[in-house]
């Protein structure tokens, strides 16, 4: 229930065929009844006709509600809106006449549910605690909100294209991939629990009302599931758990990857948390590149081959593009919140058609170098199949600027962005793997 | 503790006592399908405030569930139990002949149950109104405090019906009979 205006409650209320009139009886419960109504245009409310027994005396406060809902049958119901108005009553003839001095209502056509409950989460909270009760979801599905498990494809997708492309030059072991891609899901894990209390701690996750499965943060901190304590430690094992992989591949494959290691240590922990905070710089992007690019698919190469690949390096960057565009897109919905607490990605600096035409450009780009590369003999020719995934990418695009102020229906948007990342690594992977097989 | 509840409800829910209460036909009819009802509350001012919640009948109780995230209500009724259930919809109460009723009564909030599961056992009754809601139970954990629920219990006091839904007449006004203890 939101507040208000009394004039603009008192104009809505003439949608509603009834309101149902409220005031407090002599023997404490209140009286209700429905009547028709009108209004006049001095603002009054005008209920009745009313049986004498029904009305109230003179001066008495009373609330009215109109309220209406859609049945859907086999579904239940949608439509839901409501208005209520409070302010004294008094009789002429069989009518109540009521000025209203305040009023409150909701609709969900203007503020859509999810968003309605996600601003009253701070209630929900207080109340749970003065219950002396604690929200809570299984252990699976608290680590799986906590971790944000399914954006684990950013992490799967390029040491799998590193895998490949050591595959292709016939020098692949399965033991140090396994190893590389359990100290990347570690780290990745471990970016995604410290970006959540980075975000909380500056705040711009608790100030975003429009979250989304793709964006907002895993809000386990808002919504009591997790504490900042709980999430820190977390994170800080699941670093460590990767730092002991990497150490090991540095010390038994290449030292060289202690460098690898400490770059992604910086550019993962530093995304969002203090000192570096790229993201709020506005270069949240690039580093996302990087790290979930060749970092991740030249570090896995060299951990799996002991050497340095260029042709790592070269065909993780269209993957590392895609997965900056996922961070890009998913910041779109977050981007007022963002904007409030200081978070100035792109998105925030940039106007909307600007943030549009960034994405079609760094798609482009990500889409010209799988081209070129075949095309210049830098990758073998089966990795054209990678431009497969440029459909999800046009799908993604077509509808971002028509739905860029509405982040319920970039939802869709968001889930075709990652899949074009997703699809895009995976025939690359498989162009690979194809062409180490002739 | 701001919180509190009705006497005598803890202990009629440990001994698996349930009032059966006789209301009249048609109201009864309209709990059962009614889509939307307005509970209304007393606030600390003293100020009648109504709120359009699915209601339940379990032949004993109205009952609502209340999700912790919109709990202003369930403070109110701690400090005040009167409250009102108003049917008056004809719209959300499909399929039947159009008739209104309020019923007023002492409300409980149900503070001792656990508001993670407690509120399942009205699934049935949910259900039957609102299907969808089986989908949103499922992905609770987008929502999870949506799905932290207290249970509000409304032991009907009055009975105030307007046959055909004319309120410009006197209601018809009973109270309803306690037909057994079980």
């Amino acid at each position: 229930m939101g507040a208000l205006a009394v004039a603009d409650a008192v104009v809505r209320a003439r949608s509603y065929p009834h309101g149902v009139i409220s005031y407090v009886g002599p023997d404490g419960y209140p009286v209700t009844v429905a009547a028709p109504h009108a209004e006049t245009a001095e603002g009054e409310v005008v209920l009745g006709p009313l049986p004498p027994g029904m009305l109230p005396p003179n001066g008495v406060e009373v609330g009215v509600i109109f309220s209406h809902i859609r049945p859907q049958p086999g579904i239940g119901y949608d439509e839901r809106r409501y208005v209520n108005v409070w302010g004294p009553a008094r009789r002429s003839s069989n009518l109540l006449r009521v000025t209203p001095t305040r009023a409150s209502g909701w609709d969900e056509a203007e503020t859509p549910f999810f968003e309605y409950a996600e601003r009253n989460v701070g209630r929900g909270r207080d109340y749970l605690d003065k219950a002396g009760a604690k929200p809570h979801l299984s252990a699976f599905w608290t680590v799986f909100l906590a971790t944000r498990l399914p954006f684990l494809t950013a992490t799967i997708v390029p040491v799998g294209l590193g895998g490949a492309v050591a595959a292709h030059d016939g020098r692949f072991a399965w033991g140090w991939w396994l190893l590389c891609l359990l100290a990347g899901v570690a780290a990745h894990l471990a970016i995604n629990v410290i970006n959540d209390v980075a975000d909380a701690d500056s705040g711009s996750d608790g100030a975003n009302v429009t979250p989304t499965p793709f964006s907002g943060g895993s809000r386990v901190i808002q919504y009591g599931l997790v504490s900042r304590r709980t999430m820190a430690a977390t994170a800080t094992g699941l670093y460590a758990v990767a730092g002991a992989i990497g150490i090991l591949l540095a010390v038994t494959r290449s030292l060289s990857l202690l460098w690898v290691g400490a770059l992604a240590l910086v550019l993962g922990y530093g995304y969002t948390a203090r000192p570096f905070r790229f993201v709020h710089r506005g270069l949240g992007e690039p580093v996302v590149a990087l790290g979930f690019g060749p970092i991740m698919a030249a570090g896995t190469y060299l951990a799996v081959t002991r050497e340095f690949s260029w042709e790592a390096v070269y065909i993780s960057l269209p993957v590392g593009l895609l997965t900056a565009m996922i961070l890009y897109v998913n910041q779109i919905p977050d981007r007022i919140a963002d904007a409030a607490t200081g978070k100035r990605t792109l998105v925030v600096r940039w106007p909307a058609d600007r943030v549009v035409r960034g994405y079609a450009i760094v798609c482009a780009v990500a889409f010209g170098l799988v081209l070129a590369g075949s095309v210049l003999g830098i990758t073998p020719s089966a990795s054209l199949l990678g431009l497969g995934g440029a459909w999800w990418a046009v799908q993604t695009h077509r509808p971002l600027r028509a739905r860029f102020d509405a982040p319920y229906a970039l939802i869709p948007v968001m889930q075709s962005n990652v899949v074009a990342h997703l699809v895009t690594g995976l025939l690359l992977i498989a162009g690979y793997l194809l062409a180490a097989a002739l | 503790m701001i919180l509190s509840q009705r006497p005598g409800v803890a202990a009629r829910r440990e001994a698996w006592t349930v009032e059966h209460i006789e209301l009249p036909s048609e109201v009864a009819a309209l709990l059962d399908a009614a889509l939307v009802a307005e509970l209304t509350v007393i606030a600390a001012d003293g100020r009648p405030i109504s709120y359009p919640l699915i209601p339940f009948w379990d032949g004993g109780r109205v009952l609502f569930t209340s999700a912790v995230l919109f709990s202003r209500k369930l403070e109110h009724i701690a400090a005040n139990p009167k409250v009102s259930v108003s049917l008056s919809d004809p719209l959300a109460m499909p399929g039947l002949p159009f008739h209104r009723a309020v019923i007023e009564g002492d409300a409980a909030v149900l503070v001792h149950e656990d508001p993670h599961t407690s509120w399942e056992r009205l699934l049935p009754l949910w259900r039957a109104k609102e299907p969808a809601i089986d989908m949103f139970v499922k992905r609770r954990f987008g929502i999870p405090l949506f799905f932290e629920r207290h249970t509000i219990e409304v032991e009907p006091k009055r009975i105030l019906l307007w046959r055909d839904g004319d309120t410009s007449r006197a209601p018809e006004v009973s109270v309803p009979r306690v037909l057994a203890v079980s």
